[in-house]
């Protein structure tokens, strides 16, 4: 198991080594002169060329590719153009806002897509199965920028049971969480089915019945807990999906997120945080598609020796 | 479904094509007395907040939907196909390093790097093309290079290169085609992920710039009239849902049949 853990992290080092050259080159991809572009058209040169040795535009590029990745491994990321904060205060003081909002969407989409899956895959062909799949379909395809909204008018605008933007209470939380978890929910309904079916028609399954085990627990605890390794592994990197949509869903409801800051710091044209956002983004779902594949080692012994 | 899925497609095309020349409104013009004005008999969809109507918007902004789709994933598809096809069948240090790069832009969450490189860009509608199909290639780079380093065991493709066939015939010609309808389907699905990568940065002002018609930007300005006129959020969000879900469905029938494991798990 150790062997199997040391190379699969020495595996994303050179990932993370790509990730940081790319936000890296970022803000060399801006057309022209970058200090100009983020102070504008109108800005004095004398200004420019205070910002350009700043951010040290004016080294040669191996110098600035070298200290952005010290930068990086120190956990130093630059200071933001618009406060004059360091990014990585900003990002750390953002980042449990996104963590909950994430962490909560994921919760819907596993609440609701199971029960969904199991019901599609035990009453397969049927229509129950139809019904569920036509919802997972129409939940996959419906934007997560149009639902928040629609939700957000019958629930705070008609009905006026739950807030339509902000966060602090409990109540905040539900329509980010329904309206960023939809989504996930509706393709973790289709695997789960899928698997399902799969694992429905082994051997193993048929034997259980034929010792009188009864359809719901030979359905509920041999073959889902056999078919909830794919699935899991699917949360895992469908959770980059949940941290794109977070920046769509933070923007709608005003949830004071990382996603949030990324599209503000667009706005302002405020570059190194726009590249401290994409970082720990990126970063984040590096490390969270590392967890899932050792979590898959773990649920399925078979990994650890290939 | 997949009929279901087809016709969706079809009707979505027509309206892009010929809706805009059937629609007695341009959907530039300004009526401001009636702005943000509910569905009516003369404005079936009603008008937004300057007040232009919203079925000639709808109509517009459908050619820009679709244009980006079919680009986007025309340029993804192709790259993507080369790029796989050339990684599969050589192998070895090519392999190794395409892959190395596959790696590491997967590395990054589904539109985040489309963000990132309109952000640095500029917002226009070639950038968005630009940003999504920069990323786009990558999915099918992937899958044709997984079904190359297969392909080049075949004995056909064997065959064409004891009968002396060069390295690009024996790529276009016997290769690609093998991976020809696992592309087909991923192109399919990746219409409807196109489109609402396209309609997701205009919402977030990312994309095309007003006063050009997308559905995207058209969402966006409608949340600030979510209590006043929410008409103008319910239809563009609509017709993104309807087209996306005509996509889906139709990728998922042409995987149905063109995939014989994915037809005998169902």
């Amino acid at each position: 198991m150790l062997r199997y853990l040391a190379r699969r992290v020495a595996l994303t080092i050179p990932v993370l080594l790509g990730v940081a050259t790319l936000v890296f080159s970022l803000i060399h991809l801006i057309p022209g002169d970058p200090a100009q572009a983020m102070l504008g058209e109108a800005a004095p040169q004398a200004d420019v060329e205070a910002l350009r040795q700043r951010l040290g535009l004016d080294r040669p590029l191996i110098d600035q590719y070298g200290a952005f990745l010290r930068g990086v491994v120190r956990g130093d990321l630059g200071v933001s153009l618009r406060t004059g904060d360091p990014v990585t205060g900003q990002l750390l003081a953002r980042l449990p806002a996104t963590a909950e909002l994430a962490a909560a969407a994921m919760l819907v989409a596993i609440a609701c897509s199971l029960p969904l899956g199991i019901a599609a895959a035990v009453w397969r062909g049927t229509a129950v199965d139809h019904a569920a799949m036509t919802l997972a379909l129409t939940g996959i395809s419906v934007p997560n920028f149009w639902l928040g909204p629609l939700m957000a008018i019958a629930f705070a605008v008609e009905l006026g049971w739950l807030p339509v933007s902000g966060r602090g209470t409990l109540a905040h939380l539900v329509l980010p969480a329904v309206s960023l978890g939809a989504g996930l929910a509706a393709i973790l309904a289709r695997m789960t089915r899928a698997t399902l079916l799969e694992e429905l028609r082994e051997p193993y399954v048929t034997a259980a019945r034929a010792r009188g085990v009864s359809r719901a627990r030979a359905v509920l605890r041999h073959a889902f807990r056999n078919s909830l390794i794919p699935v899991v592994t699917l949360v895992g990197l469908q959770f980059g999906a949940v941290l794109t949509g977070a920046v769509i869903t933070e923007t709608i409801f005003s949830w004071p997120g990382i996603g949030r800051l990324l599209i503000q710091s667009i706005g302002f044209r405020d570059y190194p945080m726009v590249q401290g956002c994409i970082l720990l983004i990126a970063v984040t779902y590096v490390a969270v598609n590392l967890a899932t594949d050792l979590m898959y080692g773990v649920l399925d012994p078979r990994i650890r020796y290939e | 479904m997949t009929r279901a899925g087809a016709a969706i497609v079809v009707l979505a095309t027509l309206a892009a094509l010929v809706g805009p020349a059937l629609s007695p409104f341009d959907p530039a013009a300004q009526d401001l007395p009636l702005r943000l004005a509910g569905p009516s008999g003369q404005h079936w969809l009603g008008l937004d907040e300057l007040g232009r109507d919203i079925l000639a918007r709808l109509l517009a902004g459908a050619r820009i939907s679709l244009l980006v789709g079919v680009v986007v994933v025309g340029v993804s598809a192709s790259v993507g196909t080369l790029v796989g096809a050339v990684a599969g069948y050589f192998g070895g240090r090519i392999d190794e390093a395409i892959s190395r790069l596959i790696d590491i832009l997967l590395a990054f969450p589904g539109l985040l790097l489309a963000i990132a490189l309109v952000a640095v860009l500029g917002p226009s509608l070639t950038n968005v093309v630009l940003a999504l199909a920069s990323i786009g290639w990558v999915g099918y780079a992937r899958l044709v290079r997984g079904q190359a380093l297969r392909a080049r065991e075949f004995e056909f493709v064997q065959a064409a290169r004891a009968l002396g066939a060069t390295t690009p015939r024996i790529l276009l010609r016997h290769v690609i085609p093998t991976a020809l309808p696992a592309v087909s389907v991923q192109a399919t699905l990746g219409m409807g992920g196109a489109i609402l990568a396209e309609a997701s940065l205009s919402f977030l002002g990312l994309g095309v710039q007003p006063p050009t018609p997308s559905w995207g930007t058209m969402l966006s300005y409608g949340r600030a009239h979510l209590i006043d006129a929410p008409h103008l959020t319910i239809f563009p969000g609509l017709a993104i849902a309807v087209v996306v879900l005509g996509f889906n469905f139709l990728g998922d029938g042409l995987r149905d049949r063109l995939d014989p494991a994915t037809h005998r798990r169902d």
